[in-house]
């Protein structure tokens, strides 16, 4: 009886050793975004600004035809940015909003590029609304709930307000760095969850809240 | 009663194996390369293990950028690599589900899943190394070109896997049916059914006994040839094969970090960063390895002590442990499943 206890324990542990463990994060983008407004004072989108580490930034641009070595026009970079945008709508753009407390619905990207700077690619691109949206206080949400790409605030000016009434607010909060706490939680999260709210986990979205009075 | 209990009991683990080895659901790639689906819900190691992965894994970076600048900092990127390894193989991928079912099913030695661990992985590398060195650095591929390199090679990877895994199936799953049988096989010689036949034709270049169940002919020939048989070619072969199905699919990482080494004018250096993972792969690889082994070998002891249910319990684990690798191939190669991939832009 105590072989068979061994043999068991032994099969649990492989078990959960030969488990697939969570995947890490293996490309790291620096968000700035601008939320944009009509005359009217409602939102209208989203302009984000993506910059990706540099070790994806090699991977990405390795072989693309260039000019220059070491340098990328806009140009060079525009098939690229059309496969991102394309491969990224599966994804909602990363990017999660909300309008007093309602969920809103954003279109395909428009306006996109990709620019090259300090061995860096940054994607830009606009994501209009579907319709734009008044409210006292919008909430936008970006980040990744398979924690494949990790979204980081750039540490300075990482939100702007572009045409919004006047005293309208942007409050910036950045997730919680990884912890194993986290990383438990994160474990926990359903990529298939259908409710848009269980998706939003405070603890690892970027979180941009602007009220407006 | 205890004996019908524990047989139940191994068979619940095996199927286990089977579903919680199973990699995550694919997706499609953000950026044009794949990523997993949520993370299991394991509970603090698997979060620990991310944890460390994710820190040294963003360490590379750097490391790489800094043994551009001085020489000795490759030290330390061989280190980092050597720990990412480490780490990063308990992730998904990297055979070690895959590697721990087929040494269950094959009845392997300990020596041999050492063997099977350390080439697999150091295969792994060296397709990584390959693939940017031919692709990337000799004819300056786009990581789309890449991307369709490594698609083509996943493709080859996970049909081999399914190809041993259906003829392991097919081998343990006959052995399991004639266990279940203990009547048929108590008069064994005289019913000359088809199975028979084919069993001893199968066996012929293998070795005559199991050493688990010699004692019984009843519950038929082993498929396990005593070690001394094993530096065999047969063996070695069907290993290697086992090797080159799960060694050929690179990982995500060692490419990014030779791209990133190539693109940075130090390629050498990447390339031994590489081979450093593959090392810290293997070492985890073979850490899980010797668990399934020593989990094999008790198995094996227990079902002697028990001829009749025993012995269809060891048959049984064999045959999930087979069904396991068949179905990682297959749900792999349609897609059902996502190793850490790496796809092109």
């Amino acid at each position: 009886m105590r072989k068979v206890l061994a043999a068991v324990v032994a099969f649990a542990a492989t078990l959960v050793l030969a488990a697939p463990a969570l995947a890490h994060p293996h490309v790291w983008v620096t968000i700035r975004s601008q939320i944009l407004y009509a005359p009217d004072g409602t939102v209208t989108g989203v302009r984000h600004a993506w910059t990706f580490d540099d070790m994806f930034s090699a991977f990405a641009t390795q072989g693309l035809p260039q000019q220059t070595k070491g340098q990328f026009t806009r140009e060079e970079l525009a098939p690229l940015a059309e496969v991102n945008v394309t491969s990224l709508k599966e994804y909602s753009y990363f990017t999660f909003a909300k309008a007093d407390g309602r969920t809103v619905t954003f279109l395909d990207p428009k306006d996109y590029w990709l620019d090259y700077r300090d061995a860096a690619l940054t994607l830009h691109f606009v994501l209009p609304l579907k319709q734009p949206v008044a409210g006292k206080r919008l909430e936008l949400e970006v980040y990744d709930e398979t924690y494949f790409v990790a979204f980081e605030m750039a540490p300075q000016g990482p939100v702007t307000l572009h045409g919004a009434p006047t005293g309208c607010k942007a409050a910036v909060r950045g997730p919680q760095p990884l912890s194993t706490e986290l990383a438990q939680r994160l474990s926990q999260l359903d990529a298939a969850t259908p409710n848009l709210e269980d998706k939003l986990d405070d603890s690892f979205a970027n979180k941009i809240t602007v009220t407006c009075p | 009663m205890s004996g019908r209990a524990i047989c139940a009991a191994v068979l619940v683990i095996a199927a286990a194996v089977v579903i919680g080895g199973l990699p995550e659901l694919a997706h499609a790639q953000p950026f044009g390369m794949a990523r997993p689906a949520a993370p299991a819900a394991d509970g603090g190691v698997a979060s620990w293990l991310l944890v460390k992965q994710a820190e040294f894994y963003r360490a590379l970076s750097g490391a790489v950028r800094a043994a551009k600048a001085d020489g000795t900092a490759a030290w330390t990127l061989l280190g980092l690599s050597l720990l990412y390894g480490i780490f990063h193989a308990a992730g998904p991928g990297h055979g070690k589900a895959v590697i721990s079912s087929y040494l269950i099913a094959n009845n392997e030695t300990w020596r041999r899943g050492l063997a099977l661990s350390f080439l697999s992985a150091m295969v792994q590398a060296l397709v990584a190394v390959a693939i940017v060195a031919i692709a990337a650095a000799a004819l300056g591929a786009t990581a789309k070109v890449m991307g369709d390199a490594v698609r083509v090679i996943e493709i080859v990877s996970y049909a081999l896997i399914a190809l041993i895994g259906a003829r392991l199936t097919f081998v343990k799953g006959r052995a399991l049916l004639r266990a279940l049988r203990p009547s048929a096989a108590a008069h064994h010689h005289n019913h000359h059914d088809h199975d028979h036949d084919h069993h001893h034709a199968h066996h012929h270049h293998g070795g005559p006994h199991d050493h688990c169940c010699h004692h019984d002919h009843a519950w038929g020939h082993g498929h396990a040839p005593e070690p001394e048989d094993l530096a065999g070619a047969g063996g070695w072969r069907r290993g290697l094969a086992a090797v080159i199905a799960v060694g050929l699919r690179p990982c995500s990482g060692a490419i990014l970090v030779l791209v990133f080494a190539l693109a940075q004018g130090i390629f050498l250096i990447g390339i031994a960063a590489a081979l450093a993972m593959g090392v810290g792969t293997a070492l985890t690889v073979a850490a899980i390895a010797t668990l399934a082994v020593m989990a094999r070998g008790l198995a094996a002891r227990f079902a002697t002590a028990r001829p009749g249910a025993g012995m269809i319990a060891l048959r049984g684990l064999e045959t999930a442990a087979a069904v396991a690798v068949l179905a990682f191939g297959l749900l792999l190669l349609t897609g059902y499943l996502a190793s850490e991939r790496l796809l092109g832009i």
